[in-house]
């Protein structure tokens, strides 16, 4: 790991060159984006002069206020089920052989492959139908809304969170848990106090795809939304048909800050836990994957 | 908020490539369905126990049974954004004691699938011209009651009934409308110029008046062809192959001398004098023109050729869960104070003529020029041609090249 070639000359050059470049192409339209957030002008990519306006519009705008509250809590609570199901898929996959465990394998990643598109009026028939059964047959209408956007979240997060676990139980040493055993550790202990704190890394880059994924998701929710539960991409996006101003430059500052944070936060949390967990279990020279 | 102004018609831009899909899917699963295999009776009696609000979808030809004024709940709303004044909302919830619940589509095929699966949960939605006669046809939407809605009224006579899509009126009222022609800059033309679209399509008169490079046309199939059908003569929702295949050769012939193809910000571009003429909708245009530092600087008009005018609608859902309420709100939004104060908010054209003396007076000569001195013969709206559809599509990205 620590035995890389320090590059030299031309090579040197040419690698930070890369990299620069790379740093552009990805934060520039950002940078941009942030800069007109503070423009006077209406039209978005015309210096209108420094101003806070389009904060303060923000602040006095309840409908995007409203929709920013519905998308945190959608992310909050579709993240956490998501997380839960996934590592538990991914543990089921990784640690266990079962019948049509090739076929649940296959299945699992469906969400991932298929259009999003696809998935949203799956989604959307799935519910009408399934409410319609309810109905039928104990007489009480659900309504699509707040809750049917949280578990379409989880059925597309549940995938994503168990391909970035499943590689991180695939890299570890099942001996560990052979070792917990063979110290008189039940399963539950081997798994609280071994396995889980092994996984933790990949459980927290799970959680955190799924979190993003879950704000960032405008065709599913559209399509399985109901009364009450515009999230702020849908509502950005109907924005942005009409009229594109610095308004929704200043919604997206707002929520990269708030994706910044929770990056850092969960940086941090790893790199405290990384270090918990050396003391804890001891074992010298342990490298994360 | 004031400072985005709706543009709706930029979202009448379909946005075709889900639309099969979705239908596809739809159809599929609606195959097995009971519901569906009923007739559709347009004329099935009402009163029966389907019009209890919390029971079965109401079949097509039910309207609701309310009383003028009459509420039964919270209103949930499904619009397309930046197209309703909160004021509006905040004063009907007042008036009523409700609670309004908005959401927002950004297209009428982004909302179409999801009122077309049934139990939405919505009671009032506002689509467009086109899209009221799909939404009929699936039986989407309920007859409106009229004795629950005393202000209809006050639309003005071409509105009140003789829609295409609607032609009695029977199940939606007309909320706001615009037409798509052209946005000029009057300092660069002069005031004595054809008020045509030989402006964009004709090679002499773009010589004469330096139009070469700064022109632009919709990036929308209907609409684009729609234009040089016009200005060919012929009807915007021929089913004419030769007619259209002659239209596809002059957009082809023409597309050397525009700027772009632009859906999204050919009104911005008109503003920063990128484009001296532009094809685009009413609405962003006035939008663009009113909040300017100089309105007078800039003119609309349909070409004397004809073009496209719309209208979108506010009608009830069939399986509304508050179908009194939604009535009520319809019948609110009706009302000449409160259709002006839309128009005043979102500049677009009221199609109230109540609300027409409460109109700004900053606002209203814009307004009317949607569709000024045009033979009303030569204004069409855009027609759902079914399997024709494919070949604008497919003529238009001929022409585009």
């Amino acid at each position: 790991m620590s035995s890389s070639a320090n590059p030299r000359g031309v090579t040197r050059f040419l690698l930070a060159g890369n990299g620069g470049l790379v740093l552009l192409f990805l934060y520039a339209p950002i940078i941009l984006l942030v800069i007109f957030s503070f423009s006077g002008a209406k039209d978005p990519g015309v210096w209108g002069g420094f101003t806070f306006d389009w904060y303060r519009d923000l602040a006095d705008d309840d409908r995007v206020q409203n929709a920013i509250g519905i998308s945190v809590r959608v992310a909050i609570f579709s993240t956490i089920i998501a997380t839960v199901l996934g590592t538990m898929a991914a543990l089921a996959l990784e640690r266990f052989t079962f019948r049509g465990k090739k076929v649940f394998d296959a299945l699992l990643y469906l969400p991932i492959i298929i259009p999003d598109v696809t998935m949203a009026v799956m989604m959307l028939l799935f519910f009408t139908r399934a409410f319609d059964l309810i109905d039928a047959m104990f007489g009480t209408r659900f309504a699509k809304g707040f809750w049917t956007v949280v578990v379409s979240h989880v059925a597309f997060n549940i995938a994503f969170v168990s391909v970035v676990v499943r590689a991180r139980i695939a890299g570890m040493d099942s001996t560990l848990e052979q070792a917990a055993g063979d110290l008189y550790a039940n399963r539950w202990q081997a798994f609280r106090h071994v396995t889980l704190p092994l996984i933790m890394p990949g459980v927290l880059g799970g959680a955190l795809l799924a979190l993003t994924l879950s704000l960032d998701d405008v065709v599913v929710t559209q399509f399985v939304s109901g009364p009450g539960s515009t999230t702020l991409p849908v509502y950005v996006f109907g924005l942005i048909r009409r009229d594109v101003t610095p308004l929704i430059n200043a919604v997206s500052v707002v929520m990269l800050v708030a994706s910044l944070v929770l990056v850092v936060a969960s940086l941090a949390a790893q790199r405290a836990s990384e270090g918990r967990r050396r003391r804890d279990l001891a074992i010298p020279g342990e490298e994360p994957s | 908020m004031t400072t985005t102004r709706v543009s709706t018609r930029a979202l009448l831009t379909r946005r075709r490539l889900a639309v099969p899909l979705v239908l596809a899917l739809g159809l599929a699963a609606c195959g097995g369905d009971d519901d569906a295999d009923e007739p559709a009776a347009a004329d099935e009696p009402a009163g029966d126990a389907a019009d209890e609000p919390a029971g079965e979808p109401a079949d097509m030809g039910d309207t609701a049974e309310c009383a003028a004024d009459e509420v039964d709940g919270d209103l949930a709303l499904y619009n397309w954004s930046e197209y309703m004044d909160p004021d509006l909302i905040s004063a009907f919830e007042e008036q009523y004691g409700v609670t309004v619940t908005e959401d927002f589509y950004d297209s009428n095929e982004a909302m179409q699938p999801i009122i077309a699966a049934g139990g939405s949960g919505y009671d009032v939605i506002v689509p467009s011209d086109y899209m009221v006669s799909i939404l009929i046809e699936g039986g989407d939407i309920m007859p409106l009651n009229k004795d629950a809605i005393p202000n209809y009224s006050n639309l003005l006579p071409e509105f009140e009934s003789g829609l295409p899509y609607d032609p009695d009126g029977a199940y939606v009222a007309p909320y706001q409308w615009g037409s798509t022609g052209l946005g000029v800059n009057l300092g660069a033309l002069g005031d004595d110029f054809p008020r045509s679209w030989g402006l964009i399509f004709d090679p002499d008169i773009r010589a004469e008046y330096g139009l070469d490079g700064k022109v632009s046309l919709l990036n929308d199939p209907r609409e684009t062809m729609g234009a040089a059908l016009k200005y060919l003569g012929y009807s915007l929702n021929t089913t004419d192959e030769a007619e259209l295949q002659e239209a596809q050769d002059l957009l082809r012939d023409t597309v050397g001398a525009l700027a772009a193809f632009d859906s999204d910000s050919y009104d911005e571009n008109i503003g920063n004098e990128t484009t001296l003429v532009g094809h685009g909708y009413s609405g962003n245009f006035f939008a663009q023109f009113i909040d300017s530092d100089n309105p007078d600087n800039w003119d609309y008009f349909m070409p004397e050729e004809g073009g496209t005018q719309w209208v979108d609608n506010m009608a009830v859902v069939a399986d509304a869960p508050h179908p009194c309420t939604a009535h009520a709100f319809i019948n609110f939004i009706l009302d000449g104070d409160n259709g002006a104060a839309l128009s005043n908010w979102n500049y677009y054209a009221s199609p109230n003529e109540a609300s027409q003396p409460m109109i700004d007076e900053a606002v209203k000569p814009f307004l009317d020029k949607a569709t000024a001195g045009v033979d009303p013969e030569k204004i069409e709206f855009i027609r759902d041609t079914g399997d024709f559809e494919i070949n604008f599509s497919d003529a238009f990205t001929a022409a585009r090249g």
